[in-house]
């Protein structure tokens, strides 16, 4: 759905807000659906859309949906900054821009017959949550299916009632840890890596796929590679500046990559040169 | 009284170690269980243990003047407690069962007698201890880290 | 009108080499304006040598030079009456084909929605008068970014696609230029309509001029011209091959990407941080930069909003602003972004180097920092 080349690719379409859901005390998630009779935006697991609330900005935030023709777009975000906040203030009825989808998607068909390990942290868990539906949808594809979720306190934690539905199914390991917990947390407590011996998967025979900020990808990354698994069993999304999510105006450059079109979503092997390293 | 070594052997600290190794620690080992809430130890104790968790949940605690602090929780499969290979032999944090938790124990003066007579043995175990110690460095370095705090002063 | 699709940029036509005087430049100007083209090219103002509107020859710098080194611009009078007889100075022409501030669009507010105003305006139709062949590169290096990737800059496309280019080979080596290292100069080769070169001395005046495209044959029609003699041609070549023999600096691009991929590390950057201002100069004054930010604002009841589309520089702590902080926030690690994806990145990229060789940013750099002197310095430290 990428706009012809006669119109310009910097002018947002009309959503209009069909939900609202508060996730954390700063989480909250939105269901648009294109205004008019537009059809649905078609997108793969690991894209994102700019948002634009109406002059207040755009930014870019990925897609937590279901990629099979729900004709909902949803995208959970973490009030941090001005268009931020000015999204938290959405109600039903209000009208969004929503420019994309943009960039790469997560190689969910490509790790059909193996094991997938998901590592989530933080507001990480929402791009992962598409690539979860993916795999639910065609479950008896997939191999073993573990989901491991890290985040900062139990109020941090997103998506509660699905990931306990998750949890309840034999056919999928989720695992959910929080860095700090009062006394009345009954979960576990640990970094996200802590969640990996739990998990049960055949080195030789599983994709792995991260999202979160970088040190806690850098650091599950070793984790899994002391379990045997090799560079390019990795993905991993990255997340820089980005002003125009079309691969134009330069900011979301990392070495040769424009992460908004290249990425974000990598093959680890693509980018290992590059992560990790200082102010690049 | 069936003996304990079928379930060492499946223990994942026990991996691919002989089973001449295997028999002679046995003996130092014994069967527990606990229930949710229970204490297995308190920081500053005696620490003569090493778990080996089959099922369950432990909490690792530190002890604040403000109660205590969870800083992990470990689960089946995991091991808790090295403190009984280093003098003077004292936890530094208290456990405690969150679920109810089934463990083997093993007797921290057995083990460190078998490894005296046999370092061969004494290696085997440090080199399974080395890589946890790593691991939980590793994990508790990123849980410092507070990766998930949103930055103070931030715009946007 | 130079066709801008693909590698083809010269169109299929019988190039001709012709001699044109002076006067016939006044009347090649007059002539695109009554076609409704607007006229920039190089004007003194300010002290230097800029690009805006010209209505005649007269506007141009006649009888001026400049002289350039690292932080160093001065005009100088030549003692002729040359009309373009000095290097590039602080402007390129992407400033019109990518303007420093554009508005994308306009909107209002319509009770909870939004009306987007439709797209306006048609883009002007300029002559580019006096592109130098290093500017004919960059202006190449900018097409690649805006029009040849998946998405498609529509205001740049409607505003190149329609340009009329009149080149001008360098009979003047500037003090910071290096275009035979890049391979960009000094010599016109493809991308114009017209290319001219001009000799003046010994008591003559005349331009060679050759077509580049159908468009540049066709208006020699209404120009008084004829066709160049062979002596002609050969003293045009003749300067060109000075004017390459005096480049007043080299690159070394062979192997550069690798060579500054490898480099991240190298303390060379922490020298040239301990020079640079992170004043972006170098990134303004730059013919193939291109990076810009988009801002929507609102007018002041909040009812009107717009989306503008301003230069942006990576010399800047916002450039890499993400959440709380910047990713960039020292100035060796800006520096070392702007010369590696200048230099480096860029050939991933676009497929060529983001550099053409004309000196801009080290002329414009307040500290003289120099871009050969300091890839220099990084392929020194391998030895």
């Amino acid at each position: 759905m990428s706009p012809g080349p006669c119109e310009s690719p910097m002018r947002p379409q009309p959503y209009v807000v069909r939900g609202v859901r508060r996730e954390t005390h700063d989480v909250f998630t939105l269901e648009l659906e294109p205004a008019g009779d537009a059809a649905p935006l078609a997108f793969g697991p690991g894209q994102f859309t700019m948002l634009y609330a109406f002059g207040m900005g755009e930014v870019p935030i990925s897609i937590s949906g279901d990629p099979a023709g729900n004709t909902m777009l949803v995208h959970t975000i973490r009030a941090v900054g001005t268009v931020t906040r000015a999204l938290e203030r959405c109600r039903k009825g209000d009208v969004l821009g929503v420019r994309g989808p943009f960039g790469t998607c997560w190689p969910v068909d490509e790790a059909a017959g193996k094991d997938v390990v998901l590592a989530a942290g933080g507001i990480g868990l929402a791009p992962l949550r598409s690539v979860m539906y993916r795999l639910l949808a065609r479950r008896e594809r997939y191999g073993r299916i573990a989901l491991l979720y890290g985040t900062r306190t139990p109020e941090d934690i997103v998506y509660r009632d699905e990931l306990e539905e998750w949890r309840g199914r034999l056919d999928l390991n989720v695992q959910v840890t929080v860095d700090r917990a009062g006394s009345d947390w009954r979960g576990n407590v640990g970094a996200v890596t802590t969640l990996l011996p739990r998990a049960e998967f055949d080195p030789a025979n599983t994709v792995a796929m991260f999202c979160g900020p970088e040190v806690m990808m850098r650091f599950t990354m070793l984790a899994l590679m002391k379990r045997g698994l090799q560079a390019e069993q990795m993905y991993l999304s990255m997340e820089r500046n980005m002003k125009c999510g079309i691969g134009l105006c330069g900011h979301c450059q990392l070495g040769p990559f424009f992460i908004c079109k290249d990425g974000p979503v990598f093959p680890y092997d693509r980018v290992k040169w590059l992560f990790g390293r200082e102010e690049i | 009284m069936k003996t304990l070594e079928p379930i060492l052997r499946e223990h994942p600290f026990f991996e691919g170690l002989e089973p001449s190794y295997l028999a002679l620690i046995v003996g130092c080992a014994s069967n527990v269980v606990f229930k949710a809430g229970d204490v297995l130890f308190r920081d500053g104790e005696e620490a003569n243990l090493f778990y080996l968790i089959r099922h369950g949940r432990l909490a690792l605690e530190l002890t604040s003047e403000r109660g205590p602090f969870t800083m992990l929780t470990i689960g089946d499969g995991e091991i808790l407690g090295w403190s009984w290979i280093i003098p003077p032999y004292h936890w530094h944090f208290s456990a405690r069962a969150v679920e109810d938790t089934r463990a083997i124990t093993l007797d921290g003066n057995c083990l460190r007698a078998k490894c005296e007579e046999d370092h061969h043995l004494g290696y085997e175990l440090l080199k399974r201890f080395a890589r946890i110690l790593e691991d939980r460095l590793r994990a508790t370095q990123l849980q410092l880290l507070d990766v998930y705090c949103p930055y103070p002063g931030e715009k946007r | 009108m130079t066709t801008v699709n693909g590698d083809m940029t010269e169109q299929l036509h019988d190039k001709r080499t012709v001699v044109i005087e002076p006067a016939g430049l006044d009347r090649l100007i007059e002539v695109l304006s009554r076609q409704g083209y607007e006229v920039v090219g190089p004007t003194l103002r300010d002290g230097a040598i800029i690009y805006d509107r010209l209505a005649s020859t007269a506007d141009l710098p006649v009888g001026w030079t400049d002289e350039q080194g690292p932080g160093t611009y001065r005009l100088r009078r030549r003692g002729d009456n040359a009309l373009f007889g000095y290097a590039v100075g602080p402007h390129s022409w992407k400033k019109f084909l990518f303007p420093p501030a554009l508005t994308l669009w306009r909107a209002r507010q319509a009770g909870e929605s939004f009306e987007m105003e439709a797209e306006t305006a048609a883009e002007p139709r300029y002559v580019f008068f006096g592109v130098r062949p290093c500017e004919l590169q960059a202006m190449e290096i900018q097409d690649r970014v805006f029009m040849k990737g998946a998405h498609i800059d529509p205001s740049y496309r409607s505003r190149r696609e329609n340009i009329f280019v009149v080149a001008v080979n360098c009979g003047h080596a500037g003090g910071t230029c290096f275009c035979v290292s890049m391979q960009t100069g000094p010599r016109a080769t493809f991308g114009h309509d017209l290319a001219l070169t001009e000799v003046v001395g010994n008591g003559s005046h005349y331009f060679v001029v050759e077509t580049g495209s159908g468009a540049g044959a066709e208006i020699l029609d209404d120009i008084p011209h004829r066709e160049a003699r062979d002596e002609e041609i050969a003293a045009a070549d003749r300067l060109l091959c000075d004017t390459a023999g005096r480049m007043s600096r080299e690159l070394e691009t062979n192997g550069i990407r690798d060579l500054l991929y490898r480099n991240y590390e190298n303390p060379r950057w922490d020298d040239v941080a301990g020079r640079c201002l992170t004043c972006a100069n170098c990134t303004f004054v730059c013919p193939t930069c291109f990076c810009h930010t988009v801002e929507d604002v609102t007018d002041l009841d909040g009812r009107h909003a717009e989306r503008r589309r301003p230069w942006d520089f990576c010399f800047t702590a916002d450039f890499s602003y993400l959440h709380g902080g910047s990713v960039r926030s020292s100035a060796k690690s800006r520096y070392r972004q702007w010369m590696t994806h200048k230099l480096a990145a860029w050939i991933d990229q676009f497929g060529t180097s983001g550099c053409v060789g004309c000196g801009r940013c080290i002329t414009w750099c307040p500290v003289g920092i120099d871009i050969t002197e300091e890839a220099r310095a990084i392929r020194e430290s391998e030895r």
